[in-house]
């Protein structure tokens, strides 16, 4: 039984760990979201130096070639400094995107720019309110361009291209579409998580083209998803983490009625129950690493479990974490918004809870009939 | 990260497979015994070729293995049908606290028939004063020349009508704080004085007992630990308690869930396809996979030689909560006929509803789940305790309901 990151792996992230406590202390979230920025150019700059953005990229295309253990590590680390950055953007989902499903030219256009950070990408997918049904998007792309309007679209004021899921007469089409051209507007739409840009875009006859030239199977952009999940429940468990690590040392040091609340079973209970869905996050999150690293056939069911944990743990966390502050968790002075906006964020992104929930039961009667 | 054994972990299972593969009994003479009597064999006949409590050392019967090894055993056994639990608490809890705290000569006297499963030991601690509040015991020990004279009850003791010995924390001196005057000794279970009472459950069962003590007498060669430190000699034996008490929920577990949503139908379509069905059984396979992988996470500290994290102290506060959990929903499936709990007649042969029945025992037993998430809340993430009314008065003052 090898269940258990490796030592070298388990180096980086304290390496990681002291990184982003020195260059992304909460304070460099707050300014994001105080100011009119939709990141943190800066830090961004830095952690591509880190070489972070290349993690799995192949070494043929600028990458470091390094596997989803390591990216897994690196998304903990991302959530738990809440980083304003367009990590899951970049990194889990158009890199991720145009590595499967790209042609020899688009691979070697973008990636190289992707793994050094040069560039960043985006994935552009959700149109209206609701669940995200394939078969039924309204972007089009013909002989004249692409057309349609995405929202909202993470991070996309601060790419430099999308993969926009749209239908052309082939079928469903993931393109590859540069944001600086005129066919494309972008405008800013504000979120529950100002620290990371989103925008609505408009296509009008924009150019791009299909990755790998060719429309797409619809089980195969799942399969990307299901990877990305994975990376997000990485993520997410940082945030939980973080939001439970301040909710206990509050709970420590705030008295009330003359001892530390953190001595009434009230506040006991409730920081007890977030420490067990944190450990079932963290333990799925394995599952879902191993399945995802190793190639695994389970891997639909791990990312899905891994996802549904990982919101669950998150949100109770922050939520529980603002609870447990009282009146001054509610202040715009104090850090527990952070957490709260970034659990909620990233458990709307790519599907959420229902839909991961429902995945996971199609995911399991597969494989128990497999079995 | 793989789940494989290494060399060593592999070359030990196949070793313990192949011997239980030919000594594994199932024949009709062995079916035919009473399940105390098939463990006993059973138990023998792994101590005579060195297969039982193999964590511990050879001169107490074991084999002196690593706690990888104990895991890989248990497993292996665990594919065959075979009686166990008849041991746990004596095997797993006070065969650990002799270890630490019997002098040798009861050591060498006492800790190969327990191995061996020729002797059986209870374990005497919660009192109807005392269940969460445990030290707050009042079975009484009175010195008289060499001898102690035990009077009190005993209350939820697993096994006590077939054990032979005891241990018992009782309280040798009332005028001093709580934790500070008691003291723990082992007893013949069979002494004259010793009565044994089964307690009913709510189930229909029998697991547990009352135990009198009256004017038992004990002598002080059979006192572990000094007088006055009873409370850190049972701390040894209930930190070998989660060892003992089982982590496993039995058939309640989401595969039956999903065979039941299956076979039934909601409005003319298979219940599996309601939306509100599979929220439930999505989020008790994510507790359900997230147990088994911190299990495979705690395992592979093992393996490494290293000790597990406080992470496996969530088994029972999830587990147990969520085996009534299903059971009621899936009742409620069922409609008016998930009250049927005739083996021949329930769906699935009545595994729900005994479930359900069962349910409220596991979430009390060896702490609640209350008490466990006190356990997580000051041991793991480090809260203080609760102030204590009874802090540091004499147990004699202090006040009772």
């Amino acid at each position: 039984m090898n269940f258990e990151f490796s030592e070298e792996q388990q180096l980086l992230r304290e390496q990681a760990r002291g990184f982003l406590t020195e260059h992304c202390p909460t304070s460099v979230v707050r300014a994001v979201l105080d100011s009119d920025d939709d990141w943190d150019a800066s830090l961004w700059k830095k952690v591509a130096e880190m070489g972070w953005t290349a993690t799995v990229i192949p070494e043929a295309y600028g990458g470091l070639g390094l596997s989803y253990y390591e990216l897994a590590i690196l998304a903990e680390e991302m959530g738990r400094s809440a980083a304003p950055l367009p990590f899951s953007s970049s990194i889990y989902l158009a890199s991720e995107a145009i590595c499967y499903f790209g042609n020899e030219r688009q691979k070697s256009e973008w990636l190289p720019k992707l793994a050094s950070g040069e560039c960043v990408a985006t994935v552009a997918m959700a149109e209206r309110p609701g669940r995200l049904v394939l078969d039924q998007l309204e972007t089009r792309r013909t002989d004249s361009g692409i057309t349609g309007h995405k929202v909202p679209v993470a991070d996309a004021s601060v790419a430099d291209v999308a993969v926009v899921l749209t239908r052309s007469d082939q079928g469903l089409e993931a393109c590859l579409v540069p944001l600086n051209q005129t066919g494309v507007s972008i405008a800013p739409v504000l979120t529950l998580d100002a620290s990371r840009g989103h925008s609505a875009v408009t296509f009008d006859g924009a150019s791009g083209q299909p990755l790998g030239d060719a429309p797409l199977d619809p089980a195969d952009w799942e399969r990307v998803i299901d990877g990305a999940a994975v990376l997000f429940a990485w993520e997410q468990l940082g945030v939980a983490e973080s939001a439970l690590i301040q909710a206990r040392d509050y709970a420590l040091q705030r008295f009330a009625f003359g001892r530390a609340i953190g001595s009434y079973q009230a506040i006991k209970h409730k920081l007890a129950n977030a420490y067990v869905k944190n450990t079932l996050a963290r333990s799925n999150a394995y599952y879902g690493v191993w399945a995802l690293a190793e190639g695994s056939d389970e891997l639909p069911l791990a990312a899905a479990t891994a996802r549904v944990a990982a919101i669950q743990a998150s949100t109770y966390a922050a939520e529980e974490n603002i609870q447990t502050h009282g009146g001054m968790g509610f202040t715009w002075e104090f850090d527990c918004q952070f957490y709260y906006r970034r659990a909620k964020l990233l458990s709307l992104a790519i599907g959420s809870e229902a839909v991961w929930q429902d995945r996971l039961v199609s995911a399991l009667t597969e494989q128990t009939v497999a079995a | 990260m793989d789940f494989n054994d290494t060399s060593e972990e592999a070359g030990f299972r196949e070793e313990a497979a192949a011997w239980l593969a030919e000594n594994a009994p199932s024949d009709e003479a062995f079916r035919a015994l009473s399940p105390l009597e098939q463990a006993k064999q059973w138990q023998k006949c792994k101590y005579d070729a060195g297969w039982a409590c193999i964590g511990w050392a050879p001169e107490f019967g074991g084999r002196g293995a690593s706690p990888i090894e104990e895991v890989i055993w248990r497993q292996e056994e665990s594919r065959y049908d075979l009686p166990a639990s008849f041991f746990l608490i004596g095997q797993g809890m006070i065969g650990p606290t002799l270890m630490a705290w019997a002098s040798d000569e009861d050591k060498a006297r006492y800790l190969p028939p327990l191995a061996s499963g020729e002797e059986v030991w209870c374990q005497l601690f919660s009192e109807p004063a005392g269940g969460s509040d445990l030290a707050a015991l009042r079975t009484r020990a009175e010195r008289d020349g060499e001898d102690w004279v035990i009077n009190g009850q005993k209350i939820w003791t697993s096994g006590a009508h077939y054990s032979d010995y005891g241990v018992i924390v009782v309280r040798t001196d009332p005028t001093v704080a709580k934790h500070k005057g008691l003291s723990y000794f082992y007893v013949d279970m069979k002494a004259p004085g010793v009565e044994i009472k089964p307690i009913k459950q709510l189930t229909g069962d029998s697991d547990f007992n009352e135990v009198y003590f009256t004017d038992v007498r004990v002598s002080d060669s059979q006192r572990l630990g000094e007088v006055g430190q009873g409370w850190q000699v049972s701390l040894t034996t209930l930190m070998n308690e989660r060892a003992a008490i089982g982590s496993s929920f039995g058939q309640m577990d989401v595969s039956l869930a999903l065979s039941v949503a299956q076979e039934l139908e909601i409005d003319g379509h298979p219940a599996l396809e309601d939306a509100a069905v599979r929220t439930k059984i999505a989020n008790w396979y994510v507790q359900e996979s997230g147990l088994k992988y911190t299990g495979y996470r705690s395992l592979t500290a093992l393996s490494r030689g290293d000790l597990p994290g406080p992470e496996n102290s969530i088994g029972k506060l999830v587990g147990a909560p969520k085996m009534q959990a299903m059971a009621s929903y899936l009742m409620d499936l069922l409609g008016a006929s998930g009250a049927i709990a005739d083996e021949a007649l329930a769906t699935k042969a009545g595994i729900i509803q005994r479930a359900y029945m069962g349910a409220p025992g596991l979430r009390i037993a060896g702490g609640t789940d209350e008490i466990m998430a006190n356990i997580i809340a000051e041991r793991v993430l480090g809260l203080p305790q609760e102030p204590r009314l009874d802090k540091g008065i004499p147990f004699n003052e202090v006040p009772t309901g």
